[in-house]
């Protein structure tokens, strides 16, 4: 495929220090725009992508031609308004659709980055997104937003730039990386290094990919994302194409071919070394550490009304952690609401058509809009 | 509109912070904004409720105050408001020291078991009393702690708080309850309204 047709880029010249020591300057950050920025520059959004989103938010994905992340939430007359909003989203650094990342060349070596990218964190991914606000001239946004890792760079935004946004909601996330959201990260990024092409990150110079062991990785995840009463309902025990069962190990039931399907579509459009760089960045994210333990403090200085969203069935990052949030907020007097949306779709809720979820979203954006002096 | 809410304004300076808790669809909430200018929030343990005061502009938390206010710091309010709800909790008593935590004033209001058709109903029907304002029958009401509004004046003092203003409401009329018209208030009133402080 042929990624650089399509994608708007940013070259950042600004040298950004990144938490792990290394400083990077003129690099790319690839975005897309939806709806257009009024006079007033006062309607922007910036929408922050999850672990394999990617900054086609909505409408047809011109690499992928397949419909955008989070195309139920963000349109025309959308819970995010393009008619009304401005969008704006960036592929974060590190990722694999524009921005940089371990699949570009390094300009000393003329060879592929591959695991000599540095190593970078969320925080790293939030300030090298700040620069869209400058380059679009825009003062303070409107809201941030965004879902999973999309959510975490929202409370690091907040935090890093706290007069920056009026708004901001952190959807089904988490302050600060749970031991088990750690361990199903390395099992992803075990998978990948035990698949042989991997080649301790450098396959791009052999031209092979470490496909087998990238869609282990995402089939795990993807488990990750659905609640056991979500798959039992849609999957059950429900046999593929079969009358019964084949005594092999080819995909009798129909989750194994779902999962099958899952891991084998996502190879196509996602590489290998950016999924353990940006799931390295997931783990690293602890934002109550940030603040020596007390993650009110990452909030004391912003006005933004917040607005928390969890879902009930969404083990990865449940209602309790997206709470603890809510509690850190309410501590230092901030302006917060919380709701949790009952859903059967696990942590996936986000992204798909849950219509009370969707409902909220909008009010609140609409309303919050509407509030002149805020 | 509930005929307290009038009453529940007027306890209430302009520009105050002010905690709804048990907020409902968020209708005190509105008019307090309109009509005092206070910054208000809410929480609310009914999803559909959260989802109606979101879509009002409100900015409401979804949880349980039995167990919810304790992530409020000290005095974060200047008044806590609790309408009709003390009697549903498991605990009144860590309740109402919960909202005078928070808050430096709270405003309760209860629904008075003391008033004449409830002890009517119980004396003569010889059941458990179903009026206007206490609608559900004894197998599925919420109010598992009923109490009168000599009862809420009796538990200021064992449970150690003031009460600054206490208020009652009888046919949508509003009255001043002192010591020589408490029983009488205690028959008539419907609601009892009290301002309280630590």
């Amino acid at each position: 495929m042929n990624i650089k047709q399509n994608i708007k880029t940013l070259i950042v010249e600004k040298p950004l220090k990144l938490d792990c020591g290394q400083t990077i300057n003129n690099f790319p950050l690839a975005y897309e725009t939806y709806g257009s920025l009024n006079n007033e520059k006062d309607n922007a959004i910036l929408v922050f992508h999850a672990l394999t989103g990617d900054q086609f938010v909505t409408g047809i994905n011109p690499v992928t031609k397949k419909d955008g992340w989070w195309s139920y939430a963000v349109g025309s007359g959308k819970s995010i308004d393009t008619d009304k909003y401005f969008v704006i989203c960036a592929n974060v650094i590190g990722g694999c659709m524009g921005s940089f990342g371990p699949s570009h060349e390094n300009p000393k070596t003329k060879k592929i980055y591959g695991t000599d990218f540095p190593v970078i964190t969320i925080n790293d991914m939030v300030n090298a997104q700040i620069n869209l606000l400058d380059f679009f001239g825009i003062k303070k946004l409107f809201s941030v937003v965004g879902g999973s890792m999309g959510g975490m760079q929202v409370l690091q935004f907040i935090s890093n730039y706290p007069d920056k946004a009026k708004t901001a909601i952190p959807i089904a996330c988490t302050s600060s990386h749970s031991a088990q959201n750690i361990a199903f990260n390395e099992l992803g990024r075990q998978a990948i290094a035990a698949d042989h092409n991997w080649s301790d990150g450098d396959y791009n110079s052999k031209n092979i990919v470490p496909d087998k062991g990238l869609a282990v990785a995402r089939m795990a995840a993807h488990i990750t994302y659905l609640s056991k009463k979500g798959l039992q309902e849609k999957f059950g025990r429900k046999l593929q194409e079969r009358d019964d069962l084949k005594f092999g190990f080819d995909a009798d039931f129909q989750i194994e071919s779902y999962l099958r399907y899952q891991g084998s579509v996502f190879v196509d459009r996602f590489d290998a070394n950016s999924y353990l760089y940006i799931t390295r960045a997931m783990d690293y994210f602890d934002l109550v550490k940030q603040f020596n333990g007390n993650l009110s403090d990452a909030f004391k200085n912003t006005k933004a009304k917040f607005f928390i969203i969890s879902f009930t069935s969404d083990w990865l990052y449940p209602t309790q952690e997206n709470k603890d949030i809510v509690i850190a907020l309410n501590a230092v007097g901030a302006n917060v609401g919380f709701v949790e949306i009952e859903s059967d779709k696990g942590h996936d809720s986000f992204l798909l058509n849950i219509p009370d979820f969707l409902k909220a979203l909008k009010n609140f954006l609409d309303k919050s809009y509407a509030e002149k002096n805020l | 509109m509930k005929p307290e809410y009038k009453i529940i304004s007027d306890l209430i300076e302009k520009d105050a912070k002010v905690l709804d808790v048990g907020c409902d669809d968020g209708t005190l909430m509105e008019f307090l904004k309109t009509n005092k200018n206070v910054n208000i929030r809410g929480i609310e343990i009914s999803k559909e409720k959260v989802q109606i005061c979101i879509a009002k502009g409100l900015t409401v938390i979804e949880g349980n105050a039995e167990f919810d206010l304790k992530q409020f710091p000290n005095d974060s309010f200047d008044y806590v408001v609790l309408g009709q709800t003390l009697q549903a909790f498991i605990n009144p008593e860590i309740v109402i020291k919960e909202l005078l935590r928070v808050g430096n004033k709270a405003i309760v209001t209860i629904p008075n078991f003391g008033h004449w058709k409830v002890r009517f109903n119980l004396l003569f029907k010889g059941t458990m009393p179903v009026t206007n304002s206490l609608p559900h029958d004894w197998y599925n009401t919420p109010n598992i702690h009923m109490c009168t509004i000599k009862d809420f004046v009796r538990f200021s003092k064992i449970i150690n708080f003031k009460i600054f203003k206490s208020l009652a409401l009888i046919n949508e009329n509003i009255s001043d309850i002192n010591n020589s018209n408490l029983i009488f208030k205690n028959l008539f009133g419907e609601l009892g309204i009290f301002l309280i402080e630590k």
